[in-house]
């Protein structure tokens, strides 16, 4: 499906969900994610909580693309467990945007700022992760989110 | 999955407890009751959000154009929170700046009694996005 992306730093095979582009969906993705992240007896639990919310928000970006596009899709999520991080990516054929040129918003703090009731989910993600990278492809967008954790913990 | 929503009354203010998560799927669901409150001539809320497990920003959203709404007839919208991991969602956002917040509800309904005036706090930086 063209939604593998790299995963620098990280070798063992990737674990992947593939849900329709719809909202009653994102809470099977934040399942997917918190129980995949919850192996990892090293990240504290704060931690598994802001990736949750990152991956979250990303897949619900990538499931409006689909319904600013008019069409009924799917999005993958992609996980990867890494030595000494974790990589999601999120990964959806809506169209795609650029980050860079998504418009500013007013300070948040104004009057002025209360008339966008959107525009926050990016600025989530990216307090939320150690590294994203929000990529074009042919045929929309893939978020890659990385969240550093240390040395995995030998498993009894 | 549905959210919970109750509506009570507390000292003068109208109290919505939410359970629940409130995502981009059970947002709405918050959005319209907090709407026809408004509607209703009920514009001074507390948003009780205590028994949510989780808000992301499409909740947020909500909560801004109810506030908006809110303020526009001379009421206001207060948020009881008192989850870390809530409240750093507002933090994160800069939003804790704009919601009268407290841990509790009595808190929450204090910090907006006391403001001195809504809705012009220090401009910040804004945050950027649009997705």
């Amino acid at each position: 499906m063209g939604v593998l992306v790299d995963a620098p730093g990280v070798e063992a095979p990737p674990v992947q969900l593939t849900v329709p582009a719809r909202p009653e969906f994102v809470g099977l993705v934040r399942l997917f994610v918190a129980t995949l992240a919850a192996s990892r007896r090293e990240l504290a639990e704060e931690r598994v909580d802001d990736l949750k919310l990152a991956v979250s928000e990303a897949t619900t970006n990538a499931m409006e693309s689909y319904r600013s596009a008019g069409r009924d899709a799917v999005v993958t999520v992609t996980w990867w467990d890494g030595p000494d991080r974790l990589v999601v990516s999120v990964a959806d054929e809506g169209g795609g945007f650029d980050v860079d040129k998504v418009p500013k918003h007013p300070p948040v703090t104004t009057s002025e700022r209360l008339r966008f009731e959107r525009g926050l989910g990016i600025p989530i993600i990216r307090a939320l992760v150690d590294e994203c990278a929000f990529e074009r492809t042919p045929k929309g967008t893939t978020v890659r989110l990385v969240m550093f954790c240390g040395p995995r913990e030998d498993r009894a | 999955m549905e959210l919970g929503l109750e509506v009570s009354e507390q000292a003068g203010w109208t109290v919505v407890r939410v359970a629940g998560e409130v995502d981009t799927y059970a947002a709405p669901q918050l959005r319209e009751r907090l709407v026809e409150l408004v509607t209703e001539g009920q514009t001074r809320l507390v948003v009780d959000l205590r028994g949510v497990d989780f808000l992301d920003s499409t909740g947020l959203g909500v909560l801004v154009g109810a506030l908006k709404r809110a303020r526009g007839h001379d009421g206001d919208l207060a948020v009881a929170c008192a989850q870390e991991r809530i409240r750093k969602v507002f933090e994160i956002t800069r939003l804790d700046r704009v919601f009268p917040m407290g841990a509790t509800v009595e808190a929450a309904i204090e910090a907006a009694t006391s403001r001195p005036d809504p809705g012009e706090a220090e401009p910040l930086d804004g945050a950027t996005g649009g997705r």
